[in-house]
This record gives C-alpha cells, structure tokens and sequence, in this order.
C-alpha cells in the first residue's frame, strides 16, 4: 500500500526537471537534457530487456509436475508497461510482441497476438482504475486477464481443431495471479533505481 | 464499456485502445490465423528466422543445461564423465539393435511375414540430443539440436533406447521440433506382438498414456501384451516397441473395447535419442533390393535365426 502511494506521488504530478517520462517541459538546461537522454535509454533498455528475459523464462523448461502451472510471463510483463507507460504499448505493440512470440514458440501465427491484443486493450481501457488499485486488487484483476486469456486460447485452439487440454490449463492464471505482486515491485523497483541513480 | 470510457476520459487522453484499432487487429490476428492455418506459414517463417530463433533456444535451455553440467561435474571427474557419455551412447545404439532383432526373432517363430523382403534389417541411425526448451507444457513437443544441417527432414522417426518416441514434424537449419507419440494429435499404426492384431494408438495428451479406441470387442487383447510398430502407413518402420497394455475397458455401446497403454519410450527422460534415417519402403509390389544378405551390424552377435532368415532371402 505504502510502495503504491509512493509510485502515485512519483509518477502522478507535473514532472520537475528531469522527472517526466518524456511528457515533461522541455529542458533548456543542456546537462539536463543529456542526462535524459542518459535515461531515456536506460529505460528503454529495461523495457525490451524485460521482454526479452519475459520470452526466455516461457521457453525456459520447468520440472514435469511443474510445467503447466507456468504462467504466461511476457503477458504478465506487457500488463505491466502497459499500465506504467501506455504511450509505449499500444495495441500495436502487443501484435508485434505477440508475432515474435508465436515465431518463438507458437503453433499458430498469430495466436498470441490475438491473446496480447485483446489482453492490453483491456488494460488499456481499464488503466486508470488498475493503477490506483491497492496490491491485491490489482492481483485480482490480472488473475481475470490471464483468465480471459484461457478462454481465448480455448476458443483460437478450438476453431484450429485442435483437442481441449486437461483441467491442470486452469491452474495457470492463479499462478500468474500470485506471482503478480512480485513481477511488479520487481520491475517497479528496477525503474525507480532507474530514476534515483539518474537524477 | 461506456462508463468506463467516461472514466478513463477525465483522467487520460484517448485513442491508444479505441474499438476501432482493437477490430482491426482482431481481424488482422483472426486472417493471419486462417491462413497460416491452411498454409502452414509460420513453419516456413521459423525456418527462415532459424539464426534469431535457434539461438534464443539455446540461451533458454542454458541455465538447464549448467545445472546438468555441474551435477555431472560433481558426481564424478571430467574424463569419467566422457566415458560415461560414449558408453550410454553406445549402448544406446546396442539397446536399439537389440530390441529392433527381439522383434524379428519373434517373427520368425510365428513365421509370419515370411516373404516381408523389403523391411529393411539394417538401421541406419543418427544421434541427436534434446535442447532443454518447453515450447507449450499443454502440447507433447521436444526439440533436437539436429536440423536440415544435419540431414533432418520432416517425418524422420524419432526412437530411444527402449522404442518409438515420435516424429519429427519441424526442421530449421540446425534444431527440429518432434511430436511425440503421446501427442493428442499424433497417431500410430500398431500391432499387438502376441495375437498379431493391427490397430492404431492415439496420444492422450498426458506423456505416460496411449489409448487405442476401438478394438473389436472380440480381439486377442490382453493386459501386459506389448504393442510393436506394424509398419502400415508407410512413416515408422515395422517391429518396434511401442508400448504396453495397461488396462483394458468396454465403450458404453459395449461393441468396442478400448485399451490403456503406456509408451515403451522414456519419454520424459530421455536425453540422447535416435532419429532413424532410411524411410521405410512403401507397401505394394517390393522394391528392388538395395541390400542382400545379412547386415554388417546385425552379422555379429545376433541369433542364427535371424541371420539365417536374411541369407535365404
């Protein structure tokens, strides 16, 4: 609750200098604004770094008990960006994200772009409520996604003809649900160590 | 919708996540499906983006693989850890020769197939080994670190020490992608050594169980037969180990018995494993021989009926 007051405070109000995400005023400063770019690109960097580690850890192999409770990690990673910063992931994005991860490890093109898609849209549209939810509402809501998520899979496999899985292919958005907490103080403490180390 | 819609309009521009630009993706997403679907394009796409993707699979198994790797290092010293490896691939070849000659032996006996000239004797054989990647825990996949480099094509049987495993239904330039025989989508043509009987076994989707539906209720099925490949259908070879008989039930219309069977293959443990490269030989007239006589493998230690069968023909 603390941390989400704090991130409120951070993020919410008219940037000071060196502050913003990009919408601030412009810099006459030249020092600040090297140190922006500086920054800029140390975020981007974390940004596709994260996608990156997300589509490692899915391929990545688990023990066989363990292996369908994997959550869907580059869904719960694109969740979060797209609440912390819309302006980069549009639906757009989440089709090319979604592209790169069927040519990773798909079946069939285009099968996690319709996932992604219909998963940032709704969090696109529901953004401003996600944010401001305390942890374990929050939690709550991405365990509804990754839900929704199943259903898609569900319905794209159906279409394809291929056969319903076995009851343990619900388990994984509760996995992903109790992991959520941790996927995001994780990504939101590397970007505000981001801010701090910068500033 | 709306509400939120008002919601969010207070707060925050729109126009990142407007209904019209979700439509169009879905639409984009549902076409590129479809076709892909009928087509078959992201094979195609994978094999041309083989350098980006094959190296990203690497990286995913690697932590796998170091963990293999020190535990090796651990239990014993680098050379015995050599050794150890040539000898298990070794016996692996002599376990597969072995088991492919038990079913010829026991054809023999029932001197059925006596005139079957064209299964070839030989085994002409490659090594691959598993890369440590889990493409979809709901779809029975591995991948091998051989590609259409290595002389892979699509449809190469895939066997270990104890049986079949699956086949290969994907090669890039130096990595496949094999269906396992437990698959839900994958069947296979067997025959229940002891009676003979044909029937096909189909994957379940769980690694340890195969089911053959629809064996006439009167068949010679009994719990604990083992199932060998028979051949038909022109993708595995005939005579090798499928699976066994676990348990065997009625359907409801009680007109067919239905079989549990659990695959021969250490599906879930195997490491090294074998793809075999000769095509079997379509069924209908016999093709000329391309090899008379006993082969150089089988010459040595085998029984002197199997060899005495190769010579006479």
């Amino acid at each position: 609750m603390a941390s989400r007051g704090v991130d409120v405070l951070r993020t919410v109000p008219p940037p000071a200098c060196g502050r913003g995400q990009g919408e601030g005023k412009r810099e006459s400063h030249s020092r600040c604004g090297c140190e922006r770019m500086n920054r800029n690109r140390a975020r981007t960097w974390l940004f596709v770094g994260s996608i990156a580690f997300a589509f490692l850890l899915q391929l990545m192999p688990l023990p066989e008990l363990l292996a369908p409770l994997k959550p869907y990690w580059v869904g719960l990673v694109l969740i979060y960006w797209a609440i912390e910063t819309p302006e980069r992931v549009g639906l757009g994005f989440a089709f090319m994200v979604g592209l790169a991860g069927d040519l990773l490890s798909g079946e069939l093109l285009a099968e996690q772009a319709l996932r992604l898609v219909v998963m940032i849209f709704i969090v696109l549209r529901f953004r401003a409520r996600l944010r401001f939810f305390p942890m374990w509402q929050q939690a709550l809501a991405v365990f509804a996604l990754l839900l929704n998520d199943r259903i898609v899979v569900i319905m794209v496999r159906g279409f394809a003809g291929d056969p319903m899985p076995s009851s343990v292919f619900w388990l994984s958005p509760l996995v992903g649900m109790m992991l959520w907490p941790f996927v995001f103080l994780a990504l939101d403490d590397l970007r505000g160590r981001l801010r701090v180390g910068d500033s | 919708m709306a509400i939120a819609r008002n919601d969010t309009a207070t707060l925050f521009a729109e126009g990142t996540a407007s209904t019209l630009r979700l439509i169009a993706y879905l639409g984009l997403a549902t076409i590129l499906m479809v076709v892909d679907h009928r087509a078959g394009y992201l094979q195609t796409l994978r094999r041309i983006s083989g350098a980006l993707i094959e190296p990203a699979y690497r990286i995913a198994a690697f932590p796998a693989d170091v963990a293999r790797a020190t535990r090796t290092a651990v239990v014993s010293q680098d050379t015995l850890a050599k050794e150890n490896r040539e000898l298990r691939d070794a016996l692996l070849l002599a376990q597969a020769r072995l088991n492919r000659l038990d079913a010829l032996v026991a054809q023999n006996a029932r001197l059925k197939d006596l005139l079957d000239a064209q299964n070839s004797l030989g085994l002409s054989v490659q090594l691959a080994r598993l890369v440590d990647v889990d493409l979809d825990p709901f779809r029975p996949r591995v991948v091998l670190n051989a590609g259409s480099n290595q002389g892979i094509t699509v449809g190469q049987p895939v066997i270990d020490a104890h049986g079949i495993m699956g086949q290969v239904v994907e090669v890039m330039a130096n990595t496949s992608v094999v269906m396992l025989i437990t698959d839900p989508t994958h069947a296979i043509p067997v025959m229940v050594e002891r009676s003979g009987l044909r029937t096909i076994a189909y994957g379940t989707g769980a690694i340890n169980r195969l089911e053959l539906p629809n064996i006439p209720i009167s068949a010679d099925v009994q719990v604990g037969d083992r199932l060998v490949t028979s051949g038909l259908g022109g993708r595995f070879p005939a005579g090798f180990p499928v699976g066994e008989i676990l348990s065997i039930s009625t359907d409801a219309s009680s007109l067919f018995a239905s079989a549990q069977a659990r695959p021969a293959a250490a599906l879930d443990r195997s490491d090294d494993v074998l793809l075999l490269r000769d095509q079997p030989q379509p069924y209908g007239a016999p093709a000329p021989l391309d090899q008379t006589g006993p082969p150089r493998e089988l010459a040595g230690p085998s029984p002197p009926a199997a060899s005495g069968k190769g010579e006479q023909q």
